[in-house]
């Protein structure tokens, strides 16, 4: 076999081949070959990639997050002579609002510990009391941005409030986002029962959730409670 | 000539049947109360105002914060470094490295560009 | 509910008038006459040869990551027309621009031009490139069957398609950007560009960039998990760690683009005030962040060429690519670096001598390790028996193009001479220089050396050397004047000029630019005559340039499932270690595969995605209301479909395996 030329090797089943090479790693002369082919194959899974491809989104997003911070923290101290977070925050609304969050994260949590039990009843209801703290959360927050709206401080007031809204608007966004991939999940989950595809979807679920909660810690210390302390 | 591919995904990968954390009820309760604890605590500090200095607030807020990812990380979202043969470490530690490099890297910048682009204080005070 | 019929019309074509069809405007109805013509042509013949349902099923709806690869190369190469095309209008505006003539090219169309040819290039050309080769080749090269997520995979292609027809669109209907390639604000906000141009740039980019997106996650999993048994990472081919890094940088950066993006978007359409002159806003934080993604971004398009060069230089010089270990790590510190640059794109924007002392040395280092690849590849070359194939010939030219481009790109990073050379022809030579010289050549390289596996027979050698000898003259002749240009002060971007001694320079690049004209059309030409000579060229084996990575292993196009058993590695260059070291190739005890059958949903949830952004473009708003819920609702719906694979049963496979033996027999 030359390795200069396009000539292509000769191989059949049951030919021993003996290899001159130019390789200076490789020996010469006949060398007895390794197995290089799985013969008895058991394949990977569906979904062998889907837990680390969920989380390589789910860092993605954090990083999507982490420039709507930059942009607050660049912008949020410019209130254009309007509202400032001390004009508008009502702190402990918004820790109202933290503990829905807190509280339906440890609901998917007992959703989760009812999926390892195989208990699909539980799983249902726990997932549909985490839907409710989760609407309650969404409730909340709406709230709280018509009521600033309805005291001028709309996100076109300032660049502080364009900032605040949009990293406050897009997490939920996010939780909206959730809720509806609850409301489908329980629906699949009420079709086909707890099958392997369900299970893997409602991890996702959960770390996309827990995630969630995780931004709202950075948003409620670095938004609220820094822009109160400013 | 047959080869155990068992055997040799094994020796590299680990039994991948390791994507799924194994959750419990105590891991769950604990990682709430802390969480609870972790959030009360910041939201005190703010409300009450107890400590005068406004920096040293932020600071341990911000510390507050920074400990209650950490416990969400472990007993929310089963953080751990055999996860995905290690990746799911790395890529979050990779993550969290340009997410810093981003953040600090604007602030300074943008407050550089500020201060050597923008019109003075007394310009700019009241202006919309 | 209407007052009157003009209501109507705003509420059904929202912000569209006749008027904002160019019929007044020669070029364009030229130009449009022209791609009627030819897609009329190119749609009938389809028709005619009744091909439609050939391509449905065997392509649009294909999950395969071969036939993905094949398709994003076909999409690099037609929008390369469309950017070329761009350029030369440039090119001859700015040669004739001279001595009170004003050229052929007014202001508000000149300026469509040249934004519009750096989107292009960037988004539509080279990506599609790079996403392409990657896609075709990394599956074949870790020995899997296919990508993570296929379907994924599929639809992120017709998401790029995406937002490649709304590009196009704003050639015919309303007008394209008019603030180059970045859309820099306040240039981009409501105020001073309150038409449709900047949107169709947001929302071409948003479209395609989730869909860039979602193909980095899809590759970084792929590499990370269905690697063939025996691969570790370190015995992995250079071209897939080059691919891992580069995807990497994908999920790392474009989430910063869509942010930024979005936030434009709302500026201009509900009011905020992120990037105003006032009301707190800040337009010099829009460069910051754009360009936070946009150096790794510059870095995703070179990495993969770099792979390419590796590949292909120990492949033609019959040796195991010199410094494997050290490739890897400088592959892997590119990476990490190219995080810490970003600053260097607006020295001039004012942030003093600490901020820009810092970024300049951080961007003097970043040329280091790619300093050490050049020397690995000339390494690699010594003492080997170099062929001069087709690939060979790229690499070579790559080598010497790039180290200028490099070099130029080092004194950029100088402050100081930044200062000077900012937004001059100097930069614009520069980065040309090296997108051209790295990765377009790249990208030839690439498709010479991998074309024979993806259809069966080689590229024409004739042709492509043509095709070559007129790219490299060509590139030499357009870009070498413009950093003579810009060290004299000519700005970037102008339509017109004063000074006739100048003009000179512009002819010259003019003809340099017609020369890689031809180059382009002798690349063309070879396609077309690789075709009718197919059994000339004919590539039996699946091996033709004698190759060392497992693609090689595998018959010409390979199998929908690539290979009938999974290989085992021992060692880097796996399929040359196979050979020396010598394989059965089993031919019984095939099992059946199982593999992700064909879908549409991710054509028509792109469709839907299309429908939606030119709804938001136009101010269509229930247009823009309904394809969203349609989106939303396709979306969901696909996930109520659990069953969406088949198994190749074993017979099939054993057939195809017979017969790859039998005309393996015939070639001894």
């Amino acid at each position: 076999m030359t390795t200069s030329t396009l000539a292509a090797p000769r191989y059949t089943a049951e030919t021993r081949y003996t290899v001159e090479t130019d390789d200076p790693v490789q020996p010469r002369g006949t060398v007895e070959a390794p197995a290089f082919y799985v013969l008895d194959e058991h394949a990977h899974g569906e979904g062998y990639s889907t837990m680390l491809g969920f989380w390589l989104y789910l860092m993605s997003d954090c990083l999507l997050f982490s420039g709507l911070f930059a942009t607050y923290g660049v912008l949020g101290g410019n209130y254009a002579a309007g509202p400032s977070p001390r004009d508008l925050f009502d702190l402990p609304l918004v820790a109202l609002n933290t503990t829905m969050l807190l509280l339906s994260s440890i609901t998917y949590g007992f959703a989760m510990l009812a999926v390892q039990k195989d208990n699909i009843a539980w799983t249902q209801l726990w997932l549909a009391i985490t839907a409710f703290f989760g609407l309650c959360f969404i409730g909340i927050e709406l709230y709280e941005f018509s009521d600033f709206i309805r005291e001028g401080a709309t996100p076109q007031r300032s660049a502080f409030l364009s900032s605040f809204f949009t990293l406050v608007g897009t997490h939920g966004l996010h939780v909206t986002a959730g809720l509806i991939w609850m409301a489908t999940l329980m629906a699949q989950v009420w079709r086909h029962g707890l099958i392997e595809a369900n299970r893997r979807r409602l991890m996702c679920l959960s770390m996309f959730w827990h995630f969630l909660d995780v931004v709202w810690i950075g948003v409620f210390t670095f938004v609220y409670l820094m822009g109160t302390l400013r | 000539m047959n080869f155990d591919a068992h055997a040799a995904s094994g020796a590299i990968y680990g039994h991948d049947d390791s994507g799924r954390p194994h959750a419990t009820l105590q891991g769950y309760l604990i990682g709430f109360g802390l969480s609870v604890v972790l959030t009360a605590i910041p939201f005190w500090l703010v409300i009450s105002g107890v400590i005068a200095h406004r920096g040293a607030t932020a600071v341990l807020i911000l510390a507050l914060a920074a400990v209650q990812i950490v416990v969400h990380m472990v007993y929310f979202l089963h953080m751990n470094a055999r996860s995905e043969s290690g990746w799911s470490m790395m890529a979050l530690i990779f993550t969290i490295v340009l997410v810093v490099i981003a953040l600090t890297g604007s602030l300074w910048i943008m407050f550089h560009l500020s201060a050597n682009m923008m019109p003075d204080a007394a310009t700019m005070r009241g202006m919309p | 509910m209407f007052n009157n019929s003009s209501a109507l019309l705003k509420f059904l074509f929202g912000r569209f008038t006749l008027d904002q069809l160019p019929l007044h405007e020669p070029i364009l109805v030229a130009t449009f006459i022209m791609v009627a013509t030819g897609g009329v042509a190119v749609f009938g013949a389809i028709t005619y040869f009744r091909l439609w349902g050939y391509l449905w099923r065997e392509w649009f709806t294909s999950i395969d990551h071969k036939r993905i690869g094949v398709m994003y190369m076909v999409l690099g190469v037609v929008m390369l027309l469309r950017g070329f095309a761009d350029a030369l209008m440039m090119r001859t505006q700015q040669a004739i621009a001279f001595g009170g003539s004003q050229g052929f090219l007014p202001a508000h169309h000149y300026d469509q031009v040249f934004t519009a040819h750096g989107v292009i290039m960037i988004f539509f050309v080279a990506m599609p490139f790079i996403t392409g080769l990657i896609n075709f080749v990394v599956p074949l090269q870790i020995g899997a069957r296919d990508v993570s997520f296929p379907f994924l995979n599929n639809f992120s292609f017709w998401m790029t398609v995406g937002g490649a027809v709304i590009v196009m669109i704003s050639l015919f209907v309303g007008e394209f950007a008019r603030t180059g390639w970045l859309a820099y604000p306040p240039l981009s906000e409501y105020a001073y560009s309150p038409d449709v141009g900047v949107d169709y740039y947001i929302w071409g980019l948003q479209v395609a960039g989730l869909g860039t997106l979602l193909s980095g996650v899809n590759l970084v999993c792929t590499i990370v998990k269905l690697r063939a048994p025996g691969m570790t990472m370190m015995k992995m081919p250079i071209f897939t760690w080059t691919a891992l890094c580069t995807n990497i940088l994908i999920v790392a950066a474009f989430p910063i683009l869509t942010v930024v993006l979005a936030l434009l978007t709302l500026d201009r359409y509900i009011g905020t005030d992120f990037f105003t002159n006032d009301f707190g806003g800040n337009a010099m934080m829009y460069v910051n962040l754009i360009w936070i993604w946009g150096h790794p971004e510059v870095y995703i398009l070179i990495l993969p060429a770099f792979g390419v060069f590796s590949e292909v230089t120990s492949t033609f010089c019959g040796k195991r690519l010199f410094g494997y270990t050290s490739m890897v790590y400088a592959t892997v510190v590119i990476t990490i670096l190219s995080y810490l640059v970003w600053l260097h794109h607006f020295f001039t924007m004012g942030s003093g001598a600490s901020v820009n002392s810092f970024f300049g040395i951080t961007t003097m280092i970043i040329s280091i390790p790619t300093g050490a690849k050049m020397f690995n590849w000339l390494f690699t070359m010594y003492k080997g028996r170099i062929r001069f194939e087709l690939p060979m010939m790229w690499t070579v030219a790559f080598m010497l193009t790039f180290v200028i481009g490099g070099m130029t790109g080092v004194l950029l990073a100088v402050p100081p001479a930044d200062f000077v050379l900012h937004n001059s022809l100097f930069l614009v030579a520069h980065f040309h220089n090296v997108i051209i010289g790295g990765v377009l050549f790249g990208m030839f390289a690439g498709i010479n050396y991998w074309f024979p596996k993806a259809f069966g027979f080689r590229l024409d050698p004739f042709w492509g050397k043509l095709s070559f000898w007129f790219w490299v003259v060509g590139f030499y002749l357009a870009f070498m004047p413009l950093y003579v240009l810009g060290l004299m002060g000519v700005t970037r971007r102008l339509r017109v000029f004063d000074i006739p001694s100048l003009q000179i320079w512009f002819v010259i690049a003019g003809i340099g630019a017609l020369l890689i004209a031809l180059g382009i059309a002798c690349f063309l030409i070879q396609i077309g005559v690789s075709i009718l000579k197919r059994e000339e060229l004919r590539d039996a084996t699946g091996d033709p340039w004698n190759g060392r990575t497992l693609e090689w292993s595998t018959s010409s196009p390979p199998p929908a499932y690539n290979f009938a058993f999974t290989p085992v590695v021992h060692d880097n260059d796996a399929w040359w270690d196979m050979k020396q070291r010598g394989h059965d190739r089993p031919l019984t005890g095939f099992k059946p595969i199982n593999m992700p059958a064909n879908t549409g949903t991710g054509i028509i949830l792109a469709g839907f995605c299309v429908a939606f952004a030119i709804g938001m473009i136009w101010y269509v708003w229930w247009l823009a209301v309904l394809s969203f819920i349609a989106a939303l609702a396709t979306a969901i719906g696909h996930t109520f479909n659990y069953k969406r694979d088949l198994d190749y049963p074993a017979d099939e496979i054993a057939r195809a395996e017979t017969e790859r033996s039998r005309l393996l027999e015939a070639q001894a």
